[in-house]
């Protein structure tokens, strides 16, 4: 028999947190029940627990809440999700609760939110290409299935476009199997929301989508728990249901903040702007449930978006971030006001996993020459560029200009893409080979010698 | 044993504790959770738990082993992959399946492997043995003899030695003294937090040999001396950690993968059975411990990986090998010890680190070094640390620590990076302060010439670096081509020797040979292009000699061409620029 208690022994309410007192033995992270005078219910976490108190965080907001009216019941166990394979095609909230209709779903079984680390040894590493169709992408940081690769992005850029162009288009080489896709919208506007979900409409992803989306204006602390719901769900279809999982969160930004608000609540010793200390255990506790497992079917790929405050690499998200993933896309504000759609800059882009999923049999043998000597290529263009700066297009040596110039045809043929345009891995690297081809074949040293024979054209440079 | 008082995230205070020491391990909970005290107040115990803490509540038993954290050492160690507290991952994983679950206990060390245990000459039954003293030993691989030694604390007469199939925790032997007998098995156990005795430490005058081309010509660490990388992401701090895993001349690597990726560990374990290692030509995981504790695993038992790691490589030292540890990252671990502080509510220092984080930085870095073990075996632990600062500033507190206390400063270059020169080590900002140590061993190994080469290229790059200031403001057209020829000369010196990829099967190691025979042509083709130009020749002519491209493929040599390459480019390299002087004087008479 389990008995419920109801305590009605708030000592102490603020922001989030609620302090009650004469609690002898709450479990730590266990789920408490919340209930108002006018009978509203609403959930909470315990946080800290002690042998008089229990300090809760509330999901939701705290107003209503008062000292001698509310009572608290403490559930006896952790927070924990419903997942099922009838998830795919529902909208829910932050807290798991569907949104779309008022149609129930049912569920298979019930799982923690916070999971369990996946043990090292246990791991696959990550080796199948994605074609995402987007030649920045497969070219040159190219992503494979399990990999986490966020996109870095900032206010005002098309990140959210460059996310569903890649859910429309992704699919494994020589195979048309499509990716079950689990979006968790964390603080999104409601446009942005409207965004995806018609996008996914249109292009029929949406059946294959299950989705939590916390609203910008949801209860912030609920946020701490919807990429949680999102990635209990995407680890039961992957591993126990077989799937290739594509998990898309947005935006870890707000995810973040209401980090830093649950920890300044608590008054917690701040880290780098008053974000917690443990901020990179906490988003690597996200990040890490990316992956394939030996011996299961199915795969975690994440591509999670950051948008960098002021643009700022530094910052702490972004920072953290990027010690963590397997990479990251940059998208540049630059190449953007520049009509460059889709915004994707090389240079500070990378991707970890690429060199084990490219190459004969996965994309062409040629891939990693190719890969390594236009960024070489691109990286004497932008210095030549700033040297134009200074002394003048007119004072350059004859190699520069010729960098200037394949700096200029990188961008507009091989960058730029259409939003609709799709290009298999063979096109992304025959423009490489269009470009490469501009530049005198002896300068070409990251390419093997063999590749150039073969794919070099001749007569192509540029006096 | 105690009860559990309050819970916050890792910590843990337990009421009725007295009697327990600091640092003593803990069983916490119902499910017994692992942890260790590290505040005692009053009858109260402040306890850090390896392991996550949902679901305990107060009132729950906390039991101390009355023992400090320790690890097992023994024949089996290698090729194995464990966590921060020393449990086989291979272990866990047949308990608990493919997530690690809570509670879990395992043996460190197999129990049921039979080793074959043969006696070191001159020990005898009835003999004085004191610590540290080898007894005998067991051939773990093929090339490594696993030698058993008195645990540390232990001495007397010895009886019952005798040689054998053992399993690991049979007898083999006992030492007496008065009345106190001390069974002797395979196994012997070390505190983590301590460092282990030795008789002395040296200086090293042997650098580690890594096969990467900008690190043993340019910055070299020795072995027993200390090197951090620090870097900001994607600067490919673990690509080199990796490297030198693989490839560096050191008999025992510990690789400790402290809060950082979990495919990154999956990528050594799927790649390390396939590769060989250079000197004995055995799979790499033969002279490899793995220490992961991933960054989604529990943050106190980051924080003692790193211990046990440099417990392992002690022991392995003190058999009188040459252990590199390869600390990846260290930034995590004082993060970890960061978290733990401010749960203990102690007074910050800088950017919330505890006050006495740079201790433990260089109480940890100087753990390690060259040393005649107990047993008069020299061994040593090079010990190279990965540093993540935040936003690559290296003005935070980790990176300082570190920098003042470890002697090889390899300086990862985000710029570099980006443009794929690989590896990113910036050749101006870099420095090893072991250069004057270990010229004897160069001039001896390599020739003088080597040492002369080093010195030569470190000023080209820096005259290099210093003409580039120029140009970005008037061309390299402004100048002389006297000058211009080091612009060339630093080019290829980048571009043809430091860059050196590490997805090559060629490419990636890189023996001492080969590179000199790779500078020296470099070198030599600057000395006649320097003679070229004095005579008068044009720099554009120069530029197009065809055996340029020969020198960018130089690094495409496979190991058992070199003689043949060296021979083929010097006299490739005459012939061009002596037909280009021929044109010269035959155009200009």
């Amino acid at each position: 028999m389990k008995f419920e208690i109801e305590y009605s022994t708030i000592e102490n309410v603020a922001g989030p947190l609620v302090v009650v007192g004469k609690v002898r033995n709450a479990q730590y992270n266990e789920i408490v029940k919340i209930k108002l005078q006018d009978g509203e219910e609403r959930l909470g976490q315990v946080l800290d627990t002690s042998s008089t108190q229990a300090i809760v965080q509330v999901f939701g907001p705290t107003n209503g809440i008062n000292i001698n009216n509310t009572s608290v019941s403490f559930l006896g166990e952790t927070l924990s999700t419903g997942v099922s394979e009838g998830m795919l095609g529902r909208v829910f909230d932050g807290q798991g609760r569907p949104r779309d209709t008022s149609a129930g779903v049912s569920y298979d079984d019930k799982r923690d939110i916070n999971g369990y680390p996946i043990n090292p040894v246990a791991r696959a590493y990550p080796s199948e290409f994605i074609e995402t169709g987007i030649s920045a992408i497969d070219g040159l940081d190219t992503l494979v299935r399990g990999q986490k690769l966020p996109i870095f992005s900032s206010s005002g850029l098309p990140h959210n476009q460059l996310a569903a162009q890649v859910t429309r288009q992704a699919s494994v080489k020589g195979t048309n199997e499509s990716f079950a896709v689990v979006f968790a919208g964390i603080g999104m506007t409601y446009d942005d929301y409207r965004y995806f979900f018609d996008e996914f409409k249109k292009t029929g992803a949406l059946k294959n989508t299950a989705a939590f989306i916390n609203l910008a204006d949801d209860p912030s602390i609920e946020r701490i728990i919807t990429p949680r719901l999102a990635l209990t769900t995407a680890e039961y279809l992957a591993f126990d249901r077989g799937m290739h999982v594509l998990v898309i969160m947005t935006d870890m930004t707000n995810y973040a903040e209401s980090l830093r608000e649950l920890s300044s609540a608590r008054e917690e010793v701040p880290g780098r702007r008053g974000y917690p200390g443990y901020m990179y255990t906490d988003l690597a506790s996200l990040y890490e449930r990316a992956g394939i497992i030996r011996g299961k079917p199915g795969s975690i790929t994440q591509l999670d978006i950051v948008t960098m405050p002021s643009d700022d690499v530094t910052h702490p998200i972004p920072d953290l971030t990027g010690y963590i993933t397997e990479g990251q896309i940059f998208m540049s504000r630059e190449l953007s006001n520049r009509g460059l759609y889709p915004a994707i800059q090389p240079l500070g882009s990378l991707s970890r996993l690429m060199n084990n999923g490219i190459g004969a049999g996965k994309t062409r043998e040629d891939h990693k020459g190719v890969s390594d000597q236009l960024y070489g290529l691109y990286a004497k263009a932008q210095e030549a560029r700033s040297l134009s700066a200074i002394v003048g297009a007119e004072a350059l040596s004859e190699s520069d200009k010729r960098y200037l110039k394949f700096g200029e045809d990188f961008e507009n043929n091989f960058l730029k893409q259409g939003f609709y345009e799709r290009r298999t891995i063979e096109d992304t690297l025959n423009i490489g080979w269009d470009l490469l081809s501009q530049v005198p074949e002896g300068e070409l040293t990251r390419v093997k010698k063999e590749y150039i024979e073969k794919y070099y054209k001749k007569n192509k440079v540029a006096k | 044993m105690g009860h559990i008082e309050r819970i916050s995230g890792p910590l843990v205070i337990a009421s009725e504790m007295l009697g327990s020491k600091m640092y003593d391990v803990v069983k916490v909970g119902d499910l017994g959770l692992i942890g260790e005290i590290i505040q005692l107040k009053k009858e109260r115990a402040v306890i850090q738990v390896y392991e996550d803490t949902t679901g305990l509540r107060p009132g729950e038993k906390v039991e101390s082993t009355n023992a400090q954290l320790s690890v097992e050492l023994a024949p089996g160690l290698l090729g194995n992959t464990y966590d921060g507290i020393q449990r086989p991952l291979e272990v866990l994983k047949a308990k608990s399946g493919s997530f690690i679950s809570r509670g879990l206990t395992a043996n460190a060390i197999d129990r049921n492997k039979k080793w074959k245990f043969y006696l070191e000459k001159g020990i005898k039954n009835g003999s004085m043995v004191k610590e540290g003293d080898i007894l005998g030993y067991v051939k773990e691989t093929e090339y490594l003899s696993h030698y058993i030694m008195v645990p540390l604390g232990i001495d007397g007469r010895i009886t019952g030695l005798k040689e054998g199939t053992f399993k690991a925790d049979d007898k083999i032997a006992v030492v007496e003294k008065g009345n106190k007998k001390t069974e002797l098995t395979l196994i012997q156990k070390r505190a983590v937090r301590s460092p282990a005795k030795f008789t002395k430490k040296f200086r090293s005058e042997e650098p580690l040999i890594t096969g990467q081309r900008v690190l043993d010509l340019l910055f070299p660490v020795a072995k027993g001396g200390t090197a951090a990388s620090p870097g900001p992401f994607g600067s490919g701090k673990t690509v080199i950690q990796h490297q030198l895993a693989k490839w560096s001349d050191a008999d025992i690597i510990v690789l400790a993968l402290c809060g950082e990726r979990g495919n990154e560990a999956t990528e050594v374990l799927t790649e390390f059975p396939e590769l060989k290692d250079p000197k004995t030509g055995r799979p790499l995981t033969e002279r490899t411990v793995i220490i992961a504790n991933t960054s989604n695993m529990p943050v106190a038992a980051r924080e003692a990986s790193i211990y046990t790691a440099m417990t392992i490589a002690e022991y392995f030292r003190d058999m009188g090998y040459s252990v590199a540890i390869l600390a990846d990252s260290t930034s995590r671990w004082a993060e970890a010890m960061r978290e733990i502080s401010a749960r203990l509510e102690e007074m910050p220092g800088e950017e919330g680190y505890p006050a006495y984080l740079p201790k433990r930085l260089a109480e940890y870095y100087e753990r390690s070094g060259k040393i005649e073990a107990l047993s008069g075996k020299i061994g040593s632990i090079t010990l190279v640390g990965a540093v993540s600062p935040p936003g690559g500033d290296l003005s935070e507190p980790v990176s300082q620590g570190t920098l003042r206390v470890v002697k090889t400063f390899w300086s990862l270059d985000k710029s570099l990076a980006d443009s794929r020169h690989f590896p990113a080590i910036n050749w101006l900002n870099s420095y090893s302060l072991y250069l004057n140590d270990l010229n004897a061993w160069y001039v001896k190994n390599l020739g003088e010439a080597f040492v002369e080469n080093r010195i030569e290229v470190a000023r080209i790059l820096q005259k290099e670096a210093e003409l580039k200031d120029i140009v970005q403001l008037v061309g390299a057209e402004a100048l002389p081509d006297a000058e211009r020829i080091v612009l060339e000369i630093g080019r290829m010196i980048r571009e043809d020797f430091l860059r050196q990829s590490a997805f090559d099967e060629v490419d990636a190691y890189t023996s001492m040979k080969k590179q000199a025979f790779m500078i020296s042509s470099i070198l030599y083709f600057r000395k006649r292009a320097d003679d070229a130009i004095k005579s008068g020749v044009d720099l554009n002519s120069i530029l197009k000699l065809k055996v340029r491209e020969d020198i960018s493929r130089m690094k495409e040599t496979k190991e058992h061409e070199v003689d043949k390459a060296a021979q083929r480019i010097r006299s490739e390299i005459d012939s061009q620029f002596s037909a280009l002087l021929k044109e010269y004087k035959e155009n200009n008479r």
